[in-house]
């Protein structure tokens, strides 16, 4: 890649300030570093990345707000992890983790539980039960 | 010594931005001691350039692919190859780990340390995935908070300490565990000849000779046939999520696939000159080229996932530009395994 040909596409995702470095080489063929703003393809992976996600969070949403699942599964969504993440992070088993999904068996996890899945999500208890 | 923590007192640490974090804190903590490393001689002689595909390793249901070697390998080669004795420590709390990292920081020594990006506030939003395996410098403190060189950030910055804390002691594969290195005995004067005849001789027998079809030149071909049947194997619109990971491990910031071709050219440039052997700059030119043959597969995968018509005949021709790929990396790392260094 040539020093010129380093791009330069920008976009909202970097908030203009952030700039990664490149090698590429100058007209005599010697490697030289390059700042660069952003590529193309790897915003358009970026953003659909972005879009599964938040996807997957509305979905999830909907569900709760639905009664069919419980807050649990909606913060796992929004905080990007997965079951073997956020099991590992609330010192639990995957199964467990899954049954606190289900409504009934959320709304009688105890304080000391709920205070768990809170810190891993980064939120308050009340969060947690309350979903926005 | 006392001149070290003298200058470390008005915690000076020279920064410099770089393309990857590895090499990037090699780079810039070796220096600290006197020890001047390019970042991509520091890549070419830890052999950080390789390839592999496990689709069985999946991180939020997608399978993983890499474009270099597992985290930690190439400080570990290049610390043993250059005669560095690095003292590194994983800990079981954070608070232990915590106070570790603050009793070398006050004897006036910069520290490597594993993180997570998820919790490094300073990182732009779009970034911030649960990836445990980045290395960032902290070089002091200062009002409570820790004086930060991220290799792969235009400048230095601070992270306060709960931030930091969450970092270095994330959950999931790998657990970074709190782990911290620095280089505890530097030698005064290195000779780079022989650790990049080893780097070089390890990079090529790991793209050639690894009898595992998921890694080297053959797993770029392992990948190639699977990609072709995304479309019909799994849907299309999972077929773009993979493609888009595909894309993001090859060109995401500090990841960069197709940034590691480059910067191994520039490793190979380097090394012509240190062991004057023209060949290796000729072989520099060559992977520049390959360098730019996965550019275009990148640029192509992109179009793909923009269009979303994930007709079979776009990943079909993906699918044979990896092949390409493949083809070419195969006759570069072979010639260079034959080169007499």
């Amino acid at each position: 890649m040539k020093k010129e040909d380093v791009p330069q596409d920008g976009n909202n995702m970097h908030e203009g300030s952030f700039k990664q470095l490149f090698y590429a080489t100058d007209n005599a063929g010697q490697y030289v570093p390059v700042t660069s703003v952003g590529w193309e393809p790897e915003n358009v992976a970026m953003q659909q990345a972005w879009e599964e996600i938040n996807e997957r969070v509305q979905q999830a949403r909907a569900r709760v707000l639905a009664g069919e699942i419980s807050p649990v599964a909606y913060y796992m969504e929004k905080t990007i992890m997965d079951l073997p993440l956020l099991a590992s992070y609330v010192g639990k088993f995957q199964w467990q983790v899954k049954r606190h999904m289900k409504p009934a068996v959320f709304n009688k996890l105890g304080d000391s539980m709920l205070r768990k899945y809170a810190a891993a999500f980064k939120i308050t208890v009340q969060e947690l039960q309350n979903i926005k | 010594m006392d001149e070290v923590l003298e200058v470390m007192s008005d915690t000076q640490f020279h920064h410099a931005q770089t393309a990857h974090c590895e090499s990037g804190v090699i780079s810039n903590i070796f220096r600290h001691y006197g020890l001047e490393i390019s970042e991509p001689m520091a890549f070419g002689i830890g052999a950080g350039i390789f390839f592999g595909h496990l689709p069985f390793v999946k991180v939020n249901g997608v399978p993983g692919t890499t474009y270099r070697v597992v985290p930690g390998a190439i400080f570990k080669r290049v610390s043993k190859r250059l005669g560095v004795k690095i003292a590194s420590q994983s800990f079981s709390s954070p608070q232990k780990g915590m106070e570790a990292l603050d009793r070398v920081l006050e004897q006036g020594r910069p520290v490597g340390l594993l993180s997570s990006v998820y919790y490094l506030p300073y990182f732009p939003p779009a970034y911030r995935f649960h990836f445990n395996a980045h290395n960032l410098v902290a070089y002091g403190k200062e009002g409570g908070n820790y004086l930060i060189s991220d290799p792969i950030m235009e400048h230095v910055t601070e992270i306060d300490p709960k931030s930091l804390a969450e970092a270095r002691f994330a959950k999931g594969f790998p657990a970074p565990k709190g782990k911290m290195y620095y280089p505890v005995d530097v030698p005064k004067e290195v000779s780079f000849a022989q650790p990049i005849r080893d780097g070089i001789k390890q990079a090529c027998s790991d793209m050639l000779n690894i009898p595992l079809p998921m890694f080297g030149v053959k797993g770029m071909r392992f990948l190639a046939k699977r990609l072709k049947y995304y479309p019909e194997k799994v849907g299309d619109r999972k077929a773009v999520l993979y493609l888009g990971n595909i894309i993001r491990m090859q060109e995401e910031i500090g990841t960069g696939g197709a940034g590691f071709r480059f910067m191994y050219a520039a490793f190979l440039q380097e090394a012509a000159g240190i062991l004057r052997r023209d060949e290796l700059s000729e072989l520099s030119a060559e992977l520049t080229r390959i360098g730019d043959t996965w550019r275009t597969f990148a640029f192509n995968a992109g179009r793909v996932c923009k269009s979303r018509s994930a007709n079979n005949v776009s990943y079909g021709e993906l699918s044979e530009m990896l092949m390409q790929c493949a083809a070419e990396e195969e006759v570069l790392f072979r010639k260079l395994s034959k080169v007499k260094l």
